[in-house]
């Protein structure tokens, strides 16, 4: 069976594991049914623990769900000291539900695996060893990859059930009351682990930060938590995020970011009140230098800003030129910060961010989104999690969600180094054309066909280029050649998830 | 437009002949020059590889418009020779002569230019060429280097070796170097060349490139070497005509349709006669115009 991207999917296992193959990226109106947690009821005076010995063998058994956030990235102390006991203990046949996998679990995910623990895993990514491991067929069991949007529908659907979170934050009270915002290892919203705390059977938290009950802001709840665990250290701060957010100076990520604002602000959804996600990286950063300089000359300001947040993005709301930051995750310590001493930067879960299923998401309000891309093909299919080589290394993240906003803009060069970005046929469907209207390289831009409006608007832009994708595509072959098509053995490593449940694309074992 | 009317070369954007990212991505920064570079910029061992990367990028990639320029190795140097041939087989726009000090100097390039387009099939004279000034001899000698060649397009300054040859470096205020740019600007004005003026490489000094930018301007330069993609808004920036200014030309060139319309050959405007000066410089003023996206095709003010 064929999803309607036109990407083969394994028979068996959508058959096994009763999955529809991806149709349309409109939601509907259906009427969907939500789940509820398990609650072991408690006046809440026996929370605090300290082994996590004790919770895992009072929690765990063989065949459970488990779940981490990812808040920490790759100063996480958390998944490490935890899957260590897990392993130890002897527990097998656990299915590995996080928000997002990174670098620094990777050896411990991949012993897990090894040691039987963890035979199954749904995240949003992974990247370096893992991603390795897991392409050369190193799990039995297929990945599931969703967005962060449809993790959180997962959940609240019961698709993904956690029996057991493990949430670590850098402060807590003995009931449990706990924020990303205070404690040395702070990391700002909670956003993702929000989820996980609504949803979980047993929810556990980590802190090194134990403080007076009761703990304010509280953004998970004494109602929700069952174990409070205090360790030494939750996380290492340098590494959590970037410390001061420096402007990218490479002078091709400026010309990219110059002519992604050029798009934006000939488009017609540069007005007064407007709304934008812009990511982190460093194009996206200079970018939201550059629509800063916009809005001052247009005195034109934004209702809100959505999504990931960094520095440059906090301090166009401390200038007046945003109105609120909705704030589902923090890339740097400037945004993290921000975070409790600005009232207009509201925390908000993965639910209320970007879950398809609801009674609407913020990205359903969102006009302007901006994007990157490993790949982008000549049907604007695009790709970030597979590289040129087949292998996984990426994550879905927010992109099919974002996708959803009204200009969603793609920022990739046309190629890099010998690897073109726009190909006939990107190696793996995340996103699917249908959600992605403009592409912008450093040679020019191209817009979807669907778009006739912005066609109209955007070709006669000085110094912005209008090129038909087919035509950068060529112009990259040109420059980089052709390559070598990628040779898979008949083994699905992974699947692809479209942010409403279906399958888009499949993965397959990279052949050696 | 008019047959005066030049080439612009606001921007010579320098790029090391031995990197191949910068190399392949010369072309998207819109530079109105791009000059390779063989020489300084490449160390000994990598001579050979800048110069086959540079011919292999002129004939597979993709620059526009934008004027081709390889600066050679010396004529002292065994790499001249080969750097010529290869970049006339390569049919380079422009060969930049590094540190020229005299005409003789000059005249050499402009016969081995010939020689080998001849031996690689090129079209007779399509070769243009330019030359660095960077020494107080070359300065002295500028004006006869300018008229050197029929091929000559334009002289550059080039103030590192130069004022290191005065015994001096480069200060802020750039009075250093306030002979040798009147100089290298008249002898270019003289012979009918572009003149470029030196490079600026503090880049974190933008307050500073942008007073340098702006002084040049005011003498008469055509432009700035550049080594840093950056810097190219900038100088177009400088360079951009002001509204009244276009508006002006547009009048004027307008003034000489209609002269050419009647058959006439006094062109007036509000009941006075037009010189020359005042036409080229109007047409000078449009071009540059349509380069900074100020005007439409038909030489309309875009209101921004």
């Amino acid at each position: 069976m064929k999803s309607k991207v036109n990407r083969e999917l394994p028979d068996d296992l959508m058959k096994q594991l009763n999955y529809q193959p991806f149709e349309t990226t409109e939601i509907g109106n259906p009427e969907i049914q939500r789940v509820a947690p398990k609650v072991h009821v408690s006046t809440g005076d026996d929370k605090i623990v300290d082994s996590i010995k004790k919770v895992v063998d009072e929690t765990l058994e063989d065949g459970m769900t488990i779940s981490f956030h990812h808040h920490f990235r790759n100063g996480d102390y958390v998944f490490n000291k935890v899957m260590r006991v897990i392993i130890d203990a002897g527990i097998k046949n656990l299915t590995l539900a996080p928000s997002s996998l990174t670098g620094v679990m990777n050896d411990m995910v991949i012993e897990a695996i090894k040691a039987g623990t963890i035979t199954n895993i749904t995240s949003s990514g992974m990247r370096g060893s893992l991603g390795d491991f897991v392409s050369h067929g190193g799990l039995k069991n297929p990945v599931i990859f969703r967005s962060h949007g449809n993790r959180a529908r997962s959940i609240e659907h019961g698709d993904i059930k956690i029996d057991v979170a493990f949430l670590g934050v850098p402060s807590a009270d003995r009931l449990g009351n706990a924020n990303g915002m205070k404690g040395d290892a702070v990391f700002g919203s909670l956003g993702y682990a929000l989820m996980d705390a609504q949803y979980a059977d047993k929810v556990v938290l980590l802190t090194d930060n134990i403080v007076d009950y009761p703990n304010t802001p509280a953004s998970i709840k004494q109602t929700q938590v069952d174990y409070v665990i205090k360790v030494d250290k939750v996380g290492d701060p340098d590494k959590i995020g970037s410390g001061a957010t420096r402007f990218t100076k490479d002078p091709k990520e400026l010309k990219i970011a110059s002519m992604v604002n050029d798009v934006i602000t000939h488009s017609p959804y540069f007005k007064d009140g407007f709304s934008f996600q812009t990511g982190s990286g460093g194009a996206a950063l200079a970018v939201t230098r550059y629509l800063r300089q916009a809005m001052i000359d247009n005195q034109i300001k934004a209702s809100f800003a959505l999504g990931g947040i960094t520095k440059p993005t906090t301090d166009l709301l401390n200038e007046g030129l945003v109105k609120k930051v909705m704030d589902v995750q923090d890339f740097d310590k400037g945004a993290a910060d921000s975070m409790h001493t600005n009232g207009d930067q509201q925390e908000i879960d993965a639910s209320w961010y970007a879950d398809p299923d609801n009674k609407g998401a913020m990205v359903d309000q969102l006009d302007v989104v901006i994007l990157s891309a490993l790949e982008i093909d000549t049907k604007f299919n695009v790709n970030v999690m597979t590289g040129s080589d087949g292998v996984i290394r990426g994550a879905i993240g927010g992109h099919q969600d974002a996708a959803t906003g009204k200009l969603t803009i793609i920022s990739a060069p046309l190629v890099r180094g010998r690897i073109a970005t726009v190909v006939p046929d990107v190696t793996t469907v995340v996103t699917p054309g249908d959600s992605v209207d403009v592409l912008v390289t450093e040679y020019g831009i191209a817009i979807n066909p669907k778009r006739t409006d912005l066609l109209a608007v955007l070709s006669n832009i000085p110094g912005l280029p209008v090129y038909k994708i087919e035509d950068l595509q060529k112009m990259a072959e040109k420059r980089v050649g052709t390559p070598k098509p990628l040779e898979y053995t008949d083994r699905t490593v992974a699947l692809i998830e479209y942010r409403d449940g279906t399958v888009i694309d499949s993965i397959k074992q990279v052949k050696d | 437009m008019a047959e005066n009317e030049e080439r612009l070369r606001r921007t010579m954007m320098f790029v090391p002949g031995n990197n191949p990212a910068m190399v392949k991505d010369a072309g998207i920064y819109g530079a109105d020059s791009i000059m390779f570079d063989l020489e300084d910029s490449v160390s000994l061992p990598e001579k050979d590889a800048a110069r086959v990367l540079v011919y292999e990028a002129l004939q597979t990639q993709d620059y526009g418009n934008a004027e081709m320029v390889v600066r050679v190795n010396g004529q002292d140097t065994p790499f001249y020779d080969n750097d010529v041939k290869a970049m006339v087989k390569a049919g380079i726009d422009v060969i930049r002569l590094p540190k020229a000090e005299s005409p003789e100097m000059v005249e050499k390039l402009d016969q081995d230019i010939a020689a080998a387009e001849k031996q690689f099939g090129r079209e007779a004279g399509s070769t243009h060429l330019m030359a660095a000034i960077e020494s107080a001899k070359g300065v002295l000698r500028a004006a006869d280097i300018a008229a050197a060649s029929d091929r000559m397009i334009g002289i550059a300054l080039s103030a590192e070796d130069y004022t290191t040859d005065m015994k001096t470096h480069r200060y802020p205020d750039g009075k250093e170097l306030e002979f040798a740019r009147n100089m290298v600007l008249h002898a270019a004005r003289a012979a009918g060349v572009a003149a470029f003026d030196t490079v600026f490489t503090n880049m974190d000094d933008t307050e500073g490139f942008y007073r340098e930018t702006e002084y040049i301007h005011q003498l008469g330069f055509d432009g700035k070497s550049l080594v840093n993609p950056r810097q190219i808004p900038m100088v177009n920036k400088v360079y951009e005509p002001k509204a009244a200014e276009i508006k002006n030309a547009k009048n004027v060139i307008n003034a000489i349709q209609e002269a050419k319309l009647k058959g006439s050959g006094v062109i007036s405007m509000n009941g006075q006669m037009v010189d020359r000066p005042v036409v080229l410089r109007a047409q000078r003023v449009m071009s540059l115009a349509k380069a900074s996206n100020l005007v439409d095709e038909e030489g309309n003010y875009l209101e921004k």
